[in-house]
């Protein structure tokens, strides 16, 4: 990459942060607990609509993996979420009715929130309908991991976004509240991911389960898997798409290039549960997502899908991800 | 005989003080260095805590910095207190904040009885240490550095790039010989005394104070010149992974410390709440005289080092893209590719599938689907036959299938109708073998039975892709393992051909008879008119020319290509 192009993508940075910065306005806080942050606590940062049922075990999820502190956006659910969230001790919640799209789908907002709270922690940003996995995760708290990627002077973590699926159609088993989401979800696609590298340096992986049942005459327009959720944040960084890519451009490096591995994780997608229809059906007449949301376009399409194959892998636990190459320990025993 | 304990800790300070109490309630005398990093209310806090053990002392502190002299003067001034104060002791250990006691004191007391007038300190000659960071073994020695390499990197290795091209290089005191090996010892009272005391100590001191990483090496080079006997181990249980820093000890590696029987182990995750209360009541433990053992932790962290490293051959994935050029990692299992076979010999497949131990494919890259072995519409990992889906990175299709497959080989029928991409992967990858009959293509175009005027441009696209491919295999570049022979060779003498095959495979215990071929009466006649409508089949090579065209069958007169 030459001084000209790297230039640009500085200046591109420098507009992005600009952007954080006006977005802010649209953000008010409803509860603000940031005060109880201390330093070296890790940050879990999130945007959200309407996903109260989720919101009991994703938080009792995070907090039983080490994070100290939970930085949400409301955009404006209606279905008692943010009533929810502002009851739980360490929650800090913002709240917005402003549009999710034109805050290139809630990255604007969360730039802001991890510039002014999220500077010198390690910060994890994920939807509610993802679960981060890492090596030793069940043995391990995430400080462990965080510690551990310190001492190797490593910025960011790397992870495969892994869609989960029920057995049958979405809507036969009922998902409760409080209940683990892989309890129904419980199989996955385990070797058809594709990666090439794109121009920021990232490692743009597709494939999976969407790709076969939904995308398969279009493979170009399949959802993209790669994330990098866990930064160790500095305020100059920003997301530029979703948690895909971010700058400067070093930070999407999370892989290894002279045949060795990286530590890596996956982010457990628990999207295909019984609430889908319902969600895609809203979002297909919000067209707040992202490309007018034409990955739901697609589901529609297939209502109520059945998703499993013969070839689908039942879920068991980390070690089998990593035995089947989703995700690695690599230098970390 | 009396242990005594030197502590350097700059982190993590509760967990110093707990390892402190357990040696000093054993009754070994526990002399510690808090580095000057450390907050003088963090410090006092730290002290006051421990005031209740009289056997514990704090020696005066150092600023340490990794890789600096300062961490040589803050084990120095804690062993001549610890000397100095504690008259009995006759064994110094050196451990750190994050060090962790795995058996009981007396264990370590009685194996150090048995071996009284030896120093347990690794000491290797510079020479022969092969695990120094940047290959800087016997350099650091002969070089100065001024900056530090972890702050200051391009300042440093610049500096060392110009040292080495004007030749400079430091003097070595006369009478020590340089050796390396790991910070952790523990010394016999004499041994430390005498390089504590010894009358030359300024010299050395200055000389190693200019030295790279010297907590490696003064106490290392020195005790070559004062031990008695030298046992050139250390009995602290550390491992270093791929970047040169040691790996660290968490909860779920509680059974593997406990066989390997080691004294302490290093260094431990302050938050391993589980190792260290199964841990600090091990003076509570049966006393035992197994000798340490720290091979079962080797092997598992030079896995881990492999894994970093050299990764797993095959897998591509989000933390592993090995460059295109690196061939010796591309797939995950031998594959072999057949060319022409299946146009030649009435079901092919099937009776391959029965002659060899491999998963038989058919054309996976065919423009319909991938026909994957059996007809299936999904293979292994849920990938699918649709030809889009594969065409959109057929590449990553192969190395998929071969990664899912795997150890398993995995064999496919090829040829030019098929999507070509794949054609620089295979032909540059040390785990492929292609069998290819060229020309072979020219047999289905003589079954159809069709207008010779509608065959020909057919053919001679097909031809056209097949050369294509057939350049790329003999390019410089190739690594797979070839063997070509045209549609004539094969058809002229097929069985060598077919058991090379089925050789190169691995053949199964049970012995298949070879296929028949298709019947190719007429192929000659087909041959002549395709030349005369004014293609050339060079690649199905030299068939006998055929002796008697009917004139009827003979094709117009080929045209001229325009002006």
């Amino acid at each position: 990459m030459g001084i000209f192009e790297s230039y640009a993508l500085r200046l591109r940075r420098k507009r992005w942060r600009m952007r954080a910065l006006v977005k802010r306005r649209e953000l008010r806080a409803v509860a603000d607990r940031t005060g109880q942050i201390r330093p070296g606590d890790v940050l879990l940062f999130m945007t959200l609509r309407n996903e109260r049922i989720r919101l009991p075990y994703f938080l009792q999820y995070y907090r039983t993996l080490g994070i100290a502190h939970f930085l949400i956006v409301d955009n404006g659910s209606d279905d008692g979420s943010a009533e929810y969230l502002r009851a739980q001790p360490d929650v800090s919640l913002w709240h917005t009715d402003a549009s999710y799209k034109r805050a290139r789908f809630g990255v604007d907002w969360l730039n802001w929130l991890q510039r002014r709270y999220g500077h010198g922690h390690w910060t994890l940003v994920v939807d509610a309908d993802e679960f981060f996995i890492y090596p030793f995760h069940d043995t391990r708290p995430i400080t462990a991991l965080t510690d551990w990627l310190d001492a190797s002077s490593i910025r960011s973590f790397g992870t495969l976004l892994l869609d989960m699926y029920p057995k049958g159609a979405l809507d036969a088993q009922i998902y409760t509240e409080g209940q683990n989401p892989f309890a129904i979800a419980n199989w996955f696609d385990s070797g058809n991911y594709t990666q090439r590298k794109n121009h920021i340096g990232a490692l743009w992986v597709q494939g999976g389960v969407r790709a076969r049942a939904f995308f398969a005459d279009r493979p170009a327009h399949a959802p993209t898997l790669n994330k990098v959720p866990l930064v160790k944040w500095h305020k100059s960084y920003v997301y530029i798409s979703s948690t895909h890519a971010l700058l400067p451009r070093g930070l999407n490096r999370v892989y290894d290039e002279w045949g060795g591995e990286k530590a890596s994780g996956c982010l457990l997608h628990a999207k295909f549960l019984h609430t889908f229809a319902d969600k895609s059906r809203e979002e297909m007449t919000r067209r707040q997502h992202y490309a007018n949301g034409r990955e739901y376009l697609a589901y529609h399409r297939h209502q109520s899908p059945d998703l499993w194959c013969a070839q689908s892998t039942a879920f068991r636990d980390w070690r089998q991800l990593d035995a089947l190459g989703l995700m690695s320990t690599g230098g970390w025993a | 005989m009396s242990l005594g304990i030197v502590m350097l800790a700059h982190e993590a300070l509760h967990r110093a003080a707990q390892a402190a109490r357990h040696w000093a309630k054993a009754g070994c005398p526990v002399v510690i260095h808090v580095d000057k990093s450390v907050s003088i209310a963090a410090f006092s806090a730290f002290e006051r805590g421990l005031a209740d053990m009289p056997n514990i002392r704090f020696s005066p502190r150092h600023a340490g910095e990794w890789g600096k002299w300062s961490l040589v003067q803050a084990s120095q001034s804690g062993a001549e207190m610890l000397l100095a104060e504690f008259p009995d002791v006759q064994h110094v250990y050196l451990v750190s904040g994050l060090c962790l006691p795995l058996r009981p004191v007396d264990d370590l007391r009685a194996y150090l009885a048995r071996y009284p007038d030896t120093d347990f300190i690794e000491s290797v000659t510079s020479q022969d240490a092969s695990w120094a960071v940047g290959g800087l073994d016997h350099e650091r020695f002969l070089l100065r550095f001024p900056f530090s390499w972890r702050r200051q990197r391009r300042l440093f290795d610049g500096y060392v790039r110009l040292q080495r091209r004007i030749r400079f290089k430091r003097r070595i005191p006369p009478g020590i010989e340089p050796h390396l090996g790991a910070q952790w010892w523990c010394l016999t009272r004499k041994t430390l005394a005498a390089i504590l005391q010894d009358p030359r100590r300024a010299e050395f001191d200055r000389y190693f104070a200019r030295v790279w990483i010297p907590d490696e090496c003064y106490y290392q080079t020195l005790a070559r010149r004062h031990a008695r006997r030298i046992e050139s181990r250390s009995l602290t249980l550390t491992r270093f992974d791929a970047q040169g820093k040691p790996h660290v000890f968490y909860d779920d590696h509680l059974d593997l410390l406990r066989q390997s029987h080691c004294f302490v182990a290093r260094k431990i995750w302050p938050g391993a709440d589980r190792l260290y209360s199964a841990f600090s009541g091990s003076d509570s433990g049966a006393r035992s005289d197994a000798a340490p053992n720290p091979a079962p932790v080797e092997r598992h962290f030079a896995k881990t080092r492999a894994r970093r490293t050299e990764g797993r051959a095959g897998l591509h994935m989000h933390s592993r893209a090995p460059a295109t050029y690196l061939h010796n990692t591309k797939s995950a299992a031998p594959y072999t590719m057949l060319a022409g076979f299946d146009q030649v010999i009435h079901g092919f497949a099937p009776w391959l599938a029965g002659a060899v131990d491999a998963q038989v494919h058919g054309h996976l890259f065919a423009p319909e689907r991938a026909e994957f072995a059996g007809g299936e519409t999904i293979a292994p990992g849920a990938q699918s036959d649709h030809a889009a889906l594969r065409d959109y990175n057929p590449t990553a299709f192969l190395t998929n299938l071969l990664w899912n497959g795997r150890p398993r080989h995995q064999c496919f029928q090829f040829g030019p109708r098929d999507t070509q991409d794949i054609a620089w992967f295979t032909a540059t990858d040390p785990n492929a073998q292609i069998f290819v009959v060229t020309g072979a293509w020219a047999v289905a175009l003589f079954q159809s039975g069709a207008e010779i005027a509608t065959i020909r441009a057919k053919a001679a696209r097909l031809q056209q892709v097949e050369n294509a491919w057939l350049g790329v295999l003999r390019s410089p570049h190739t690594r797979a393992r070839l063997r070509i022979c045209t549609l004539a060779e094969f058809v002229a003498n097929s069985a060598p051909q077919l058991h090379a095959l089925v050789d190169a495979i691995g053949r199964k215990p049970a012995q298949m008879p070879l296929p028949g071929l298709v019947d190719l009466a007429g192929f000659d006649v087909f041959l002549h008119r395709l030349r005369n409508a004014g293609m050339v089949p060079t690649l199905v090579g030299d068939f006998d020319p055929a002796d008697d065209v009917p004139a009827a069958m003979a094709a117009p007169r080929p045209r001229l290509i325009g002006p």
